[in-house]
């Protein structure tokens, strides 16, 4: 006995011919969790439509996209560091910090608007970075050393705007948050925005196609670089990631970073549309815990390694709609709570049901 | 014996962690076009020397000299960029990427400086095809395949990263005896190939088979350099533990057939397990052999109360039960102890002590109500280290600090303290070293002669024919034949375990 | 077979053991808090109030509150999960607290605490949800519950005597109940932790689910009873603070939750859990209720409050909270 060569003849069986059909119903599998929520959100908003006393209307699209823009930029930004097996308690705080900003810098010529604007951008992604930093270097558990940076950015943002106020650009504000004629109008584009090719997409919302751009620009680039896969990889195991020699302090502080960039786009937004900064305590941690709802409902496991911030942006429209429904359904307004934790509820325990499909209890604990 | 000049040699090294020297003013080298086996008992240093290479851990003293030129590896990629790429023991593959992503992990093709998914699958499956692996999809999560799978994966990746040292650390000892056979052959085309190849094994047979030359490592030094067939394998053993040793296995007892204590008739679950039916009475230990993955591990799990919607019935002491957890199992009329597949990750809590480890599945004997009794818990402690023999420092030290053999000891301790009738081995000796094997083949009969009853799976055929009573060969979730007395041989496992029809001189069984 | 030999015994000369670190660290800061808040009472007032033995008992009973939800909340921190419903928790016992009234109102409070809690229990365990999201929901349910409860109002219903006794009085005018109240529950903690199996369940769970239920622990019903332990934990909290406050009132609670996970944290508990002594959360539940009048009598405002809030735990956590260095 001094060798185990065998026969191959047990493994020809195994062996079988590779289809596409195949890949495609992988693929399917590994995307059901944003598949689901996209079905989800699509009844709701069905539901919430075909009910609305008046309809579709482009105004009420309108309406609903600039309600869950902040929102779906904080659920990307908390996506990031979730993918990581983290967590960023501060992406309520530092949207609210950029918003504050804005308030102040968003306003004057072009030059200055356009100077602001970059000025919020580089604040949130400082903010970002520095979490990145704590994390890093200071070898901190992101949700504790978010849970104290987001403190030292609300004071930063108590100190901006001890009060609600402040004011933005009116006409930027208003482009953003109007359908696209309207952006072309207000900055004399496209025939203020009567150019026949443009009429069919004229309809919709800016907020969306703001979305959309950032999806494209900034969310697609970063997961198909090598940091980005490197954010999965340290979320699916750290240390396996160490030993294939991944450049794991790049990625962290670069998720982090962009946990931060994205919040601030949508702290900048929400200045944008609400017109002022208001340094909200509990506003900030609402958006935070909202975020991490929505990170959940969107696919994304709070263990890392699978998600994507598009599911996220699905599971922050998901939750929006859930008070749109209420809103036409008459809900008296102090059952909406009740209602919205209880939907909460029942959304993430359906996830519960799969446990009875698991016939190997070991696989409940990871 | 012509010597070729050395490609990588480490020179002076030493390493200590703590008090504990890893590693001793080591000199070692390695040489293109051929495979340098590294022996030694776990804790002798070579797990710490494959490391110091790989840039995981940096040594405290010496220095490391690659194609005659000093180097330093402050960290992993270093070492890769280097072309020394190791495949480890614990699995570095991130289990929720896809096998493509996972193989081309740290320089994955790009274009335009995106990564380029389609260049990225086409590279997997060719390097996938290259040890015969074209039945893995490289779209599909790695989480998603079985264990021995997984490894292929792991080393379809190390061939991706073109290394010209490649250190396998047990590699094979998740693999199906098949990929078994084509790692081998990847490995002497590799040598072919003018690349060098360090093996680290605890399977003297592997050793023989495809080691040039060998190296034996004892309690952190480098014992002996030889060329193979230099050294018998009883001299092998005698380098590796210091001291010679007498047979192996413990002597079996001829005796009749003991009454059925456990009876498993008809189990099935999914389409893992088809219809078992064995018997397994006081004193004896029966074998579960055959290849990986034909259901052994989750007939043990099914018997432990891990699985959902086991059909079928079992019967201890001649009363139906169906455990329904892993505490029913421990708690019922006859009590089960399972040794699971994998010690770190489910045997052990290895940020606890060890004391806190051993009394993890007794807490209720050593309690009064709620509360736990510090003294008996201390005593019982106490007994377990002495009676199996663990080398420890202080009880109260985490088990992580243990080498993996005493490691595996804890395990066994833990559950020896409940005093178990029906004790369920997986694997128990995977990746432990010859001395503390050969302790535990021993604790095994001398358990069984107190009146336990033995269910060991394993995916070492010595083992099974060196320990079992009887052997049951297991295929595709069904038992294929059970082998007894003389009848446990090599030949007779390994043909069952292929389900190749029965042979004439086989037939007697 | 005799190969004793060479294990070498780690030495343990005076260097303290890596649990004790945050303990004594924590306290060290406690004693800077002190002496940085009397250097500026002397130079700004010529007193040392924080260093009068009353006031310190006066710091300690507003400490107790926050005190007693931390204990409840590190038993659940240890198992590697966290309980976010807590403030309406707090909020929601107190309101039900007084609106029974008489005699069962505090029986009334804890058990709506220990209700939460075992519902919470039941979704983390049974349902295997992550605990963030139920006890966020769970969080948003009992607000929801209340404010439909109490038509978003204040309540009108007062806090019985027996509340008011436990929260406010002092036996013979010096030693204040809520402090023995505190006291009491931080012995049952300590004694679970150390004494029981419950204890040993919840530390193997919190480092390593899988092979706790391979060892036959009921995992489930562990982490069971360290939410409802939480949740009563909790509730007791609401019941006293309404009766510090005669009345309990909407978002009395909101306070509460970051404090408790920070005086949890501070006090040397892996967030991931796991690890971590109680004696560690006490003090730094100290720490923060220190650190918050010092402040408070520095009449920093709100934003410069939040701003050294966030410093000091990040720079307690840099003495002795960092994470090992990845690698094999």
């Amino acid at each position: 006995m001094s060798d185990t060569v065998l026969p191959p003849a047990a493994v020809e069986s195994r062996e079988r011919p590779r289809r596409w059909g195949e890949g495609l119903s992988l693929r399917w599998r590994q995307h059901a969790g944003i598949l689901g929520a996209l079905a989800l959100f699509f009844v709701l908003y069905l539901f919430y439509q075909v009910s609305h006393p008046r309809g579709l209307t482009g105004q009420i699209l309108i309406q609903n996209a600039n309600e869950v823009f902040a929102l779906a930029l904080v659920s990307m930004a908390q996506t990031v560091p979730v993918l990581m097996a983290g967590l960023d308690l501060s992406v309520g705080a530092v949207m609210t910090l950029v918003g504050c900003i804005a308030s102040h810098l968003i306003d004057g010529s072009p030059g200055e608007i356009a100077l602001g604007i970059a000025a919020c951008i580089t604040a949130g992604a400082a903010c970002g970075f520095a979490n990145g930093c704590v994390v890093v270097y200071g070898r901190i558990q992101p949700i504790i050393a978010t849970l104290a940076t987001s403190a030292i950015y609300m004071g930063i943002a108590l100190i901006l705007r001890p009060t609600p106020g402040g004011r933005v650009h009116e006409d930027l504000s208003w482009a953003v948050t109007s359908d696209l004629r309207e952006f072309a109008a207000t900055f004399d584009l496209f025939d203020d925005g009567e150019a026949s090719w443009l009429q069919p997409f004229a309809w919709i919302p800016v907020p969306l196609i703001l979305l959309a751009l950032i999806i494209l620009l900034i969310w697609v680039p970063f997961i198909r670089s090598v940091t980005g896969r490197t954010v999965y990889a340290i979320g699916s195991s750290e240390s396996a990631a160490y030993m294939s020699g991944l450049p794991i302090n790049r990625a962290k502080l670069a998720a982090f970073t962009l946990a931060g960039l994205f919040a601030g786009l949508g702290g900048l937004f929400l200045a944008l549309q609400t017109s002022s900064g208001n340094a909200d305590i509990p506003q900030a941690g609402a958006y935070t815990l909202n975020s991490i709802a929505a990170v959940v409902i969107g696919g994304t496991s709070l263990l890392g390694g699978t998600g994507s911030a598009v599911g996220s942006m699905i599971g922050a429209m998901v939750l929006r709609t859930i008070s749109f429904n209420f809103r036409i359904f008459d809900v008296a307004p102090l059952l909406q709570p009740l209602f919205e934790g209880l939907v909460l509820l029942a959304a993430v325990s359906l996830g519960g049901l799969k446990l009875l499909r698991l016939k190997n209890k070991l696989e409940v604990f990871r | 014996m012509l010597e070729p000049a050395p490609f990588f040699a480490l020179e002076n090294i030493s390493k200590h962690y703590g008090g504990v020297h890893a590693l001793r003013d080591v000199d070692f080298e390695c040489s293109r076009g051929s495979i340098h086996a590294v022996l030694g008992e776990n804790g002798a240093g070579k797990s710490t020397l494959m490391k110091i290479m790989a840039g995981v851990v940096q040594p405290d003293e010496g220095r490391m000299v690659l194609e005659g030129a000093p180097v330093t590896f402050p960290n992993p990629s270093a070492a890769n960029r280097a072309g020394i790429v190791c495949i480890f023991q614990e699995l570095s593959l991130m289990p929720e990427l896809t096998v493509a992503d996972n193989i081309t992990l740290s320089s994955p093709p790009r274009r335009f400086g995106f990564i380029d998914s389609r260049a990225q699958r086409r590279c997997s499956e060719e390097l996938l095809a290259r040890i015969g692996c074209e039945d893995i999809n490289p779209l599909s999560r790695v989480s998603d395949l079985p264990l021995s799978r997984r490894q292929m994966v792991e080393i379809a990746k190390a061939l991706g990263r073109d290394p010209k040292l490649l250190i396998l650390d047990e590699a094979t000892s998740a693999l199906t005896s098949a990929d078994v056979d084509r790692v081998y052959r990847m490995l002497f085309e590799l040598k072919a190939r003018d690349l060098s190849i360090l093996y680290i094994s605890h399977r003297m047979h592997e050793i023989e088979a495809l080691a040039d030359r060998c190296s034996v490592f004892r309690n952190g030094r480098h014992i002996e350099t030889f060329a193979k067939g230099a050294r018998s394998r009883d001299e092998i053993i005698g380098l590796m533990i210091g001291r010679e040793i007498e047979g192996q296995f413990p002597a079996k007892p001829r005796r009749p057939r003991p009454a059925s204590l456990i009876t498993i008739r008809d189990l099935s679950w999914e389409s893992r397990l088809n219809g078992i039916g064995l018997e397994a009475g006081r004193g004896e230990i029966v074998g579960l052999g055959g290849l990986d993955g034909q259901g052994q591990k989750e007939l043990l799990l099914a018997l432990f109360g891990v699985l959902r919607g086991v059909r079928g019935t079992v019967t201890l002491e001649g009363e139906p039960t169906a455990a329904s957890s892993p505490k029913a199992a421990k708690s019922g009329r006859a009590r089960m102890a399972l040794v699971p597949e994998d010690r770190k990750s489910e045997g052990l809590i290895l940020s606890m002590s060890i004391a806190d480890n051993i009394a993890m599945a007794s807490l209720d004997r050593l309690s009064h109500g709620m509360f736990m009794d510090p003294g008996r818990t201390r005593l019982a402690v106490e007994r377990a280290i002495e009676q199996l023999r663990i080398k420890i420092g202080d009880a109260a030290d985490p088990v992580s600090t243990l080498s993996g053999g005493n490691q595996q000891k804890v395990v066994l301790a833990k559950w020896l303290a409940t005093n178990p009738d029906v004790i369920l081995l997986n694997d128990p000796t995977r990746g432990i070293d010859v001395g503390t094997k050969q302790e535990i083949y021993r604790l095994m009969r001398a358990l069984t002669e107190e009146g336990a009853c033995i269910l060991f799976y394993s995916t070492d055929y010595e083992e099974l024919i060196g320990c079992c009573d009887r052997v049951a060969v297991m295929y595709d979730g069904r038992i294929v034949r059970e082998l007894e007395g003389d009848a446990i041989t090599e030949r007779n496992i390994i043909a069952s375990a292929l389900n190749i029809a029965e042979q004439p001189e086989t037939a007697h069984v | 077979m005799s190969r004793t030999a060479d294990m070498t015994i780690t030495p343990r000369g005076l260097r303290l053991r890596p649990d004790d670190k945050p303990v004594v660290f924590a306290a060290g800061f406690v004693l800077l808090i002190l002496l940085v808040g009397t250097g500026y009472t002397l130079y700004t007032q010529g007193s040392a109030p924080l260093l009068q033995p009353q006031y310190l008992v006066q710091q300690l009973q507003v400490g107790s509150f926050l005190g007693i939800v931390a204990a409840g909340l590190m038993v659940v921190i240890l198992l590697g999960h966290i309980d976010l419903s807590v403030p309406w928790t707090l909020t929601a016992a107190a309101m039900m607290a007084t609106a029974v009234g008489g005699p069962w109102a505090i029986p009334a409070g804890i058990a709506i605490g220990l209700l939460v809690g075992i519902v919470n229990g039941l979704g983390v365990a049974y349902l295997r949800v992550p605990s963030m999201i139920f006890t966020l929901g769970m969080n948003a349910v009992m607000r929801g519950l209340m404010v439909a409860h109490t038509g978003g109002f204040a309540p009108q219903t007062a806090a019985t005597d027996l509340m008011q006794y436990l929260a406010v009085s002092r036996i013979g005018g010096v030693i204040p109940v809520a402090l023995l109240v505190w006291l009491m529950v931080s012995v049952a903690v300590v004694m679970i932790l150390t004494c029981t199996t419950l204890g040993r369940s919840i530390y193997a769970i919190g480092n390593r689910e899988r092979a706790a239920y391979l060892s036959g622990i009921d995992t489930n019903r562990v982490i069971l009873i360290a939410f409802a332990l939480s949740g009563a934990a909790a509730g007791l909290a609401g019941v006293l603070l309404a009766g510090y406050s005669t009345k309990a009132y909407q978002g009395m609670g909101d306070a509460y939750l970051l404090p408790a996970i920070a005086a949890v944290v501070i006090g040397g508990t892996n967030i991931l859990g796991g690890r971590g002594r109680y004696l560690g959360t006490l003090v730094g539940v100290i720490l923060i209720v220190l650190l918050n009048s010092v402040l408070s009598i520095m009449q920093i405002p709100e934003a410069g409050r939040q701003i050294i809030y966030g410093c000091v735990i990040i720079s307690m956590l840099l003495v002795y909270g960092r994470g090992a260095r990845v690698n094999g």
